[in-house]
């Protein structure tokens, strides 16, 4: 099974078809969530350690988050998963106009949930509510808590290693845009759209996770 | 045979832009390698400058500050710079899609991007070292780590950026070995190597997130004080001990299993025997990673632990054993009745058996809480990692080189220097830390520059004979480039020892730049010297 005329271009030369090229990117990547499960597994570890030593103090703190916007940002991300999941359902089908339609909302859905982080952080950082030594709000709410600034140590952690992520998938997304823009990605092959597919479900499943354990203790 | 006829991934394509961008998996094995060498002669010569220093009693050649930094470097460089990439990164990369039968590595580009990005990190190594060192130890515990104004941050950076390709190479060894097997190719029918990098690729992508993080939370406690780590901020310096043995037992395992796989490749063929147990070998190489990840508490004996998880932790550190002791007597039965030939492969297998065999037990006395308290932070420890790590990893390290040394440049070293060099460094090796054993033992802690006088014999003897172990793998390693020089008429062919793993029967020496000149078809086990007659292609 040498290289001949008739293997389409998207084949790379150590793969015998495409069959085998979809099957292992695929295996790839979820290899790579298995890492990235770990990565945030450590700060989960973090998190449950410190909440255990002040479980009433992460009660106290949590209030100081705003919890509309992070209902806010989980509805966003949510449907941009929808959307990403579209976008795929859309080129297999040889819908390319759609396909990059829905590819075009997720990139502006992220971008909406960065702008709220964006909102929320710069509350935060205004009113000295910070990691470790940073921190220095002195309101009415927080007089009675230790070491709040330990929450907001993991919360700025994790949202922030989330939020990279949201901003890493931008830049794929707007890959993807392109591809397709360009008819590299079509029915017979879109391999890139399904693997960053499966990324940026990882994204949103973390803020799943991290929702409820921010704002909604208690 | 005039190299011009005879195409090989050594010579075709040339030029210095096809080697370093080159996507071939054989040439980024050998990029690997030679820098993985240079970092183990620069972590060689700080261990023989501690040594030195280590001659006799007092400070007669380094200061205090100045031995704190060298045995930090020389740790971190063994393990980071050197042990946990040139394994895999080298002789995996080199061999791996060999051995399976495929053209390349799952993902070539991928496999490249690791190399930069292990280089990249390597830079804050070398920048570490220039600018003045750091002194923590390789650990890096807290509170030390974030008071120390050493460059604790270019450090765990360096360390921080190896861990991506670390999980990168990983991860491409695990698609390869899932998804690019030649057809017929079954995974009871994978050569142990392969095995043993799955195993250790499986640890790499689970268990380096969890260090990266480590790392991470190391240097935003330095910049930002977040007090994670702090207990003046309400933190707790012993979790980062919790998180660093998270990854760093399971290190010790992507260091290890490596070598048992290159073990098992070559005592059967230099047995000329079936190898003994291939399935008890290919599933203790998954036990062992996954106990791997209970055990990191017997590393925090003396740091507080409750009685009750220091009871579980030493209880679950001896299970490691059980596989660990399958491997060995796998090994030992497949020589039984076998025509060993006293190659220079085999006899650095033959010193692993002998003193892996050594590094394992202490392990289990180092497993025990009771003699631990007595034991924590001597040499004993010294001396137990050394005879796993050296002992183990870096004489099988040696061993594979010599191995698939003909494999990769088709060129034959002289093997009488080199079986002389393979002695000198197990005599070597166990003059200089056989005695840290005793040492340990009588009380002696490690990471000081000076010792009460009643310690100088035994350092002074294992000073004498770390000299002798330098010397042993510095003129080895000469004699292995030595070999590569244009007039070397020693012509190996393309299976100087008679093996039957794809590698060897499927290609010629050096390889062909797509590995295989037609796809190759496989045919026979990859130990099956009861079926099969190969004939070993060097001429004695």
């Amino acid at each position: 099974m040498s290289h001949n005329s008739s293997s389409p271009d998207f084949l790379h030369h150590h793969f015998h078809d495409v069959d085998q090229q979809y099957q292992t990117s695929k295996f790839g990547m979820w290899a790579f969530i298995l890492t990235e499960v770990l990565t945030f597994g450590g700060l989960f570890v973090a998190y449950t350690v410190y909440r255990s030593w002040y479980p009433e103090m992460f009660y106290d703190a949590h209030l100081l988050l705003d919890v509309q916007k992070g209902m806010l940002n989980t509805i966003v991300l949510i449907s941009s998963s929808l959307t990403m999941a579209l976008a795929i359902w859309a080129i297999q089908k040889k819908n390319k106009k759609l396909s990059l339609w829905m590819l075009v909302i997720t990139w502006v859905l992220a971008l909406g949930f960065l702008g709220i982080k964006y909102l929320e952080y710069s509350h935060k950082f205004e009113v000295g509510q910070l990691p470790g030594i940073f921190y220095s709000y002195m309101g009415p709410e927080v007089v009675n808590i230790d070491n709040p600034h330990i929450f907001f140590g993991i919360y700025f952690i994790m949202t922030g290693l989330h939020g990279l992520h949201v901003a890493i998938g931008m830049g794929l997304i707007a890959w993807l845009i392109y591809l397709t823009k360009k008819d590299k990605l079509h029915s017979e092959y879109y391999t890139p759209m399904e693997t960053v597919g499966i990324f940026w479900h990882l994204v949103d499943l973390i803020w799943i996770y991290l929702f409820p354990l921010f704002y909604l203790i208690g | 045979m005039s190299e011009n006829q005879n195409i090989n991934y050594l010579n075709h394509p040339k030029g210095i832009m096809s080697w370093l961008l080159t996507l071939d998996h054989k040439r980024i094995g050998l990029m690997y390698l030679f820098s993985g060498i240079i970092f183990f002669l620069i972590g060689g010569l700080l261990a023989l400058g501690m040594r030195l220093e280590l001659a006799a009693p007092g400070n007669d050649f380094v200061s205090n500050d100045t031995y704190n930094s060298m045995y930090t470097l020389h740790g971190a460089i063994m393990i980071f710079l050197f042990i946990i990439p040139a394994i895999p990164g080298a002789l995996g990369n080199i061999l791996l899609p060999l051995m399976v039968g495929a053209k390349d590595v799952a993902f070539p580009r991928l496999n490249l991007a690791s190399f930069y990005i292990y280089s990249f990190g390597a830079l804050f190594a070398i920048y570490t070292i220039v600018n003045g060192g750091v002194d923590t130890g390789w650990t890096f515990y807290t509170p030390y780590s974030t008071q120390s104004t050493s460059n604790v941050v270019p450090m765990t950076l360096g360390i921080f950026i190896i861990g991506f390709s670390s999980i990168l190479t990983g991860l491409n060894f695990i698609a390869t070995v899932h998804k690019m097997r030649v057809p017929g190719l079954t995974w009871y029918k994978l050569p142990l190597f392969v095995w043993a990098l799955y195993g250790t690729s499986l640890v790499q992508i689970t268990a380096t997130p969890v260090l990266a993080i480590t790392m991470v939370l190391l240097i935003l406690e330095r910049f930002l004080g977040i007090g994670i780590f702090d207990p003046a901020l309400g933190g707790d310096p012993v979790l980062y001990q919790h998180f660093f043995w998270f990854y760093s037992h399971p290190a010790v395992y992507i260091m290890i299993l490596p070598a048992f796989g290159i073990i098992s490749e070559i005592i059967p063929v230099h047995s000329r025997k079936k190898v003994w147990g291939y399935k008890f070998i290919a599933y203790s190489t998954l036990s062992i990673a996954f106990i791997g990840f209970l055990v990191w508490g017997h590393h925090m004996f003396t740091s507080g632990q409750s009685v009750f998880s220091q009871i579980v932790f030493s209880f679950i550190t001896y299970f490691v054993g059980i596989p660990t002791g399958v491997k060995i007597f796998s090994w030992i039965l497949t020589m039984y009745k076998g025509q060993v030939s006293f190659t220079t492969p085999m006899i650095y297998a033959l010193s692993f058996l002998f003193l892996f065999t050594i590094g394992g037990l202490t392990g289990i006395f180092l497993g025990a809480v009771a003699l631990d308290i007595h034991l924590h932070d001597t040499y004993f420890v010294v001396a137990h990692f050394h005879y796993v790590m050296q002992g183990g990893t870096i004489i099988a390290f040696l061993a594979g080189l010599h191995h698939w040394w003909p494999k990769s440049f088709g060129k034959m070293y002289n093997q009488k220097i080199a079986s002389l060099c393979a002695l000198g460094v197990f005599i070597g090796f166990n003059g200089t830390f056989f005695p840290q054993f005793l040492l340990g033992l009588r009380g002696m802690p490690r990471r000081y520059a000076t010792y009460s006088d009643q310690f100088s014999e035994l350092h002074t003897y294992s000073t004498f004979w770390s000299t002798i172990l330098g010397l042993s793998i510095f003129i080895a390693i000469l004699n292995l480039m030595w070999s590569l020089r244009k007039s070397n008429k020693l012509n190996p062919g393309s299976n100087p020892w008679g093996a039957l793993t794809m590698e060897w029967t499927h290609t010629s020496s050096p390889p062909h730049p797509h590995n295989f000149e037609s796809d190759p078809v496989f045919t026979n086990g990859p130990y099956d010297y009861d079926k099969v007659i190969v004939e070993p292609t060097l001429k004695k």
